[in-house]
């Protein structure tokens, strides 16, 4: 459907529930359909389209919103298809279609409710619409698969054909609506194959970095390679006579782009262009030093405790036993396969993106606020993305620079791409920290103080300081908290004390798939496994005595255990390490199998258990958990991102290695539903990965590995 | 101005010598299946044919490409999406966000034009592209499945 032909009715805002007007294509063409309400469209082949508000970015969101509001519709899943909505249509709807933003591993819990209830408020007009035709009471009416069934008159139909009278019908109270129970679900909760495959296998599926205009220009970008610096000058006289260059350009004041007829002549002519920085403070900064800053917060007297129960300090120093260790994880970058990118056209009252974005919306504010057109006059269209993981939400920075080049090519159409050194050099990085812990066992080996002081670099501080000005970072904990649902640590220890101590550089950070809990999931599990084995205990039993109040957490653990055969003898040279953690309203646990061969690790083998409460396609979610492994194993092995005169020095994969098919263990994915809350999918898995693999390598070695990533660590 | 067979059309290209192919492919011949990833040779998300042999079109001069050289990108690949590799990653449902997997399948076909039953560690060798979302396993088990489809598809 062209966007301009689509007028969004003036919805209630909020609710999600809310019918609007037909559309306007759709009261005149016959291929449009009937909008039944904002989720729902029926064609008269009794095709369902199924709009969709959040970003697919590979993690099937598309797929299991369609088969939530199918469920609730009873329409013939073989005759579904998805569209995304644009931040615009949602705009001017009033917020009708909820957020749009896709992160956190949210896409599907945060919705689930309100685009269910869409389909069954779809599904009672349309049946409504046959009754009403028919004149006979809806209760009398049955329907499966999109076919209408009046019994006692043997007459049959079919939602295409009842479509454009449903349309007109008023919604029905949203207190009426009553959902399925899960247990009962036909389309929902089965392994159905995505719906979004077949342009995947034939080149035919147009990302944003696809899109083709015509007249459209082509921009290559480079940023003072230094957080903080400045552009001071360019030569853009330099490059004006290479072929096909229309100008280099100052973006903003860190930033200069080449502007051409195709990108490859602005990205050689930028490689071309003379450019003088202002490089600044930044530049004294290393790798180095960025540990010793971080190291001073593991004993520096103020840190922020945001658990502090019984007496940890007292509780370990009288311990029989005592344990401690010191722990580090890197910068990451998150290396989405396409790079950033967005097209961009500007004229005097209008400006519009095409835009790999996991948040339309941040997208269209953005733009409009480097264009200074009112957002009513903005719009973002967003491709499907190559990739998301975080890198392509609040932030924006890519949008903004192609707006700000748009604006200076007006009405032409921009698309700017970074090239894979700009991406690795300019990202929103997985912040560095680095762990002590301390630990107090008592004479039978019982786990009676636990210590936990992180030290390191806050996500928030950067995107949002005023929110963490006074220390209080409990981001940075992810996975240690106290309270039950999120991040829930599944340990009952009685003296506790967990701590932050804010250590920020001037690089900038920001979400990266798991975000806090993968680095957090290193030291606790980690740790506790140094604990179990001072106190000569199983791995596995010591973790269930500190874990039986936390029930969730223990039955996920054990179905990792049962699964991975758990103290069944191995083949010789193999050894198995087990780690268990909590992200994103999910329980995740992970037994890995390695082997080791000249003191190179070879993942044989990783079992992996997840509790997300309902489980809408067990067939994504084990892709989901499969790609969590490779990507968790990618920073345990290799993710290192270093710096150098204050710039970043992995700049493309030669140095910034991505794990490899051949690399891949065989994982078994085990799915613990237990139908009583809505938890993520997308990243819980991953925290445990890397603790589950350096167990199992302390298993092998017996030495812990305390610092990420392995490339660097000599094991024998 | 170079002369380029692709996917079985002859093309006539106004472009620099130097270009790589990749860009080639995707600024003038308007193919854009074929991605770009890294550059450097290092991802394969640009890989094509060139006279059945597997290239990473990132890091080839188009000028080292003769007119009478068969040029095979994803879109040329088969009619309708029916090579065996296409189909097989159908039914093992394996591409996530997908941008990768044009690269994927024309390394998984061009490994069993040469190779008709490929072991694990065949497959090990062969498929070094990068997927970020980690779709491997899924890419191991459509290259064995293909590899059954072809060998059904003889008998």
């Amino acid at each position: 459907m062209n966007r301009r032909e689509f007028i969004v009715s003036s919805a209630a805002a909020g609710g999600g529930l809310a019918i609007g007007m037909p559309l306007t294509a759709a009261s005149q063409g016959k291929d449009v359909g009937a909008q039944v309400n904002i989720w729902v469209v029926v064609k008269p082949d009794d095709t369902c389209v199924i709009r969709i508000a959040r970003s697919e970015m590979g993690q099937g969101t598309k797929t299991g919103l369609a088969q939530l509001v199918a469920e609730e519709l009873e329409c013939d899943w073989k005759k579904v298809t998805t569209e995304s909505i644009t931040a615009g249509q949602n705009l001017a709807s009033k917020r009708a279609w909820g957020e749009m933003g896709t992160g956190g591993s949210r896409g599907i819990r945060i919705s689930q409710d309100y685009v269910r209830k869409g389909g069954a408020a779809a599904r009672m007009m349309l049946l409504q619409a046959a009754a009403n035709r028919w004149g006979v009471p809806v209760s009398e009416l049955t329907v499966s698969d999109g076919v209408i069934k009046h019994a006692p008159s043997k007459r049959t139909t079919s939602y295409g054909k009842v479509a454009a009278d449903a349309a007109k019908l008023t919604a029905p109270d949203p207190s009426s609506i009553k959902l399925k129970d899960p247990r009962s679900w036909k389309v929902a909760g089965k392994p159905v194959h995505r719906l979004d495959t077949a342009d995947k296998l034939d080149g035919s599926k147009k990302y944003a970095i696809d899109l083709q205009f015509p007249g459209m220009l082509n921009a290559a970008i480079k940023q003072c390679p230094v957080y903080g610096g400045k552009l001071v000058s360019f030569d853009a006289a330099a490059i004006a006579k290479r072929p096909g260059v229309k100008g280099a350009v100052q973006v903003d004041e860190r930033t200069v782009a080449v502007v051409a007829d195709t990108w490859w002549h602005a990205k050689t002519a930028l490689d071309a262009l003379p450019i003088v920085w202002d490089e600044g403070e930044g530049a004294t900064q290393s790798s180095a030093k960025i540990a010793e800053h971080l190291a001073g917060g593991l004993t520096a007297p103020n840190a922020y405790a945001d658990r502090n129960e019984g007496d940890a300090l007292k509780a370990i120093e009288g311990a029989a036993k005592r344990v401690e260790a010191v722990y580090s994880t890197p910068f990451l970058a998150h290396a989405t396969m396409e790079p950033m990118n967005c097209t961009a056209r500007v004229t005097a009252d209008r400006a519009e993106a095409w835009v790999p974005t996991q948040n339309a919306e941040a997208s269209l504010a953005a733009l409009s606020e480097v264009t200074g057109i009112p957002i009513s006059q903005c719009e973002v269209v967003r491709p499907d993305l190559g990739c998301g993981f975080g890198r392509r939400g609040g932030s924006q920075d890519y949008t903004r620079q192609a707006g700000l080049i748009a604006k200076q090519f007006p009405g032409t159409h921009v698309k700017l791409i970074w090239s894979r050194e700009e991406d690795q050099a300019q990202d929103f990085y997985r912040p560095i920290s680095q762990c002590k812990l301390s630990a107090g066992l008592d004479p039978a080996g019982k786990l009676v103080g636990l210590h936990v002081r992180v030290s390191g670099q806050s996500i928030n501080a950067f995107l949002n300081p005023a929110s963490v000005a006074d220390g209080k970072d409990r981001r940075q904990l992810q996975g240690m908290w106290s309270a039950a649902g999120d991040a829930q640590l599944g340990y009952t220890v009685p003296n506790l004390l967990v701590e932050y101590a804010m250590r920020n550089t001037h690089v900038p950070v920001g979400p990266w798939r798991g975000v806090n809990t993968n680095q957090n999931g290193v030291y606790i599990e980690c740790f506790i496994e140094e604990c179990a084995r001072a106190a000569g205990a199983d791995s596995l039993e010591f973790r269930r005595a500190l874990m039986q109040k936390h029930p969730k957490h223990l039955a996920v653990l054990n179905a990792a255990a049962e699964k991975a055969g758990w103290g069944k003898p191995l083949p010789a040279g193999v050894h198995r390490g087990i780690a268990q953690f909590m992200g994103y309203g999910s329980y995740s646990a992970a037994v890995a199998e390695v082997s080791m061969v000249d003191g190179k690790v070879k993942v044989q083998r990783m079992v992996l258990a997840l509790d997300c409460g309902h489980a809408v396609n067990p067939h994504q979610i084990a892709a989901q958990v499969e790609g969590s492994v490779a990507y968790g194993l990618s920073a345990t092995f290799y993710g290192e991102m270093t710096v150098e005169a204050g710039r970043m020095r992995e700049l493309n994969f030669h140095n910034y290695p991505i794990l490899r098919l051949a690399e891949m263990p065989k994982i078994e994915t085990v799915i613990v539903p237990t139908y009583d809350f809505w938890g993520g999918v997308g990243e819980p898995t991953i925290c445990v990965v890397a603790p589950a693999v350096l167990n199992a390598i302390h298993a092998a070695t017996g030495k812990p590995v305390r610092s990420l990533p392995l490339k660097n660590v000599k094991l024998v | 101005m170079v002369r380029l067979n692709i996917n079985g059309r002859q093309r006539e290209l106004a472009v620099e010598d130097d270009t790589p192919l990749l860009w080639v492919l995707r600024e003038q011949a308007g193919l854009t299946g074929t991605k770009y990833g890294c550059g450097v040779a290092q991802c394969g998300a640009c890989s094509v044919h060139v006279n059945g042999q597997l290239m990473r079109s990132c890091s080839i001069p188009v000028g080292s490409i003769k007119p009478t050289d068969r040029i095979v990108t994803i879109e040329g690949l088969s009619r309708n999406a029916t090579h065996a590799v296409q189909k097989a990653w159908a039914e093992v449902d394996v591409p996530q966000c997908g941008y990768c997997q044009s690269g994927q399948i024309m390394a998984a076909a061009a490994l069993l034009a040469k190779n008709k039953k490929p072991t694990d560690a065949d497959i090990d060798a062969a498929m070094t592209n990068i997927c970020r979302c980690g779709t491997y396993q899924r890419i191991r088990a459509a290259v064995h499945r293909a590899a059954e489809m072809l060998a059904k598809a003889v008998a």
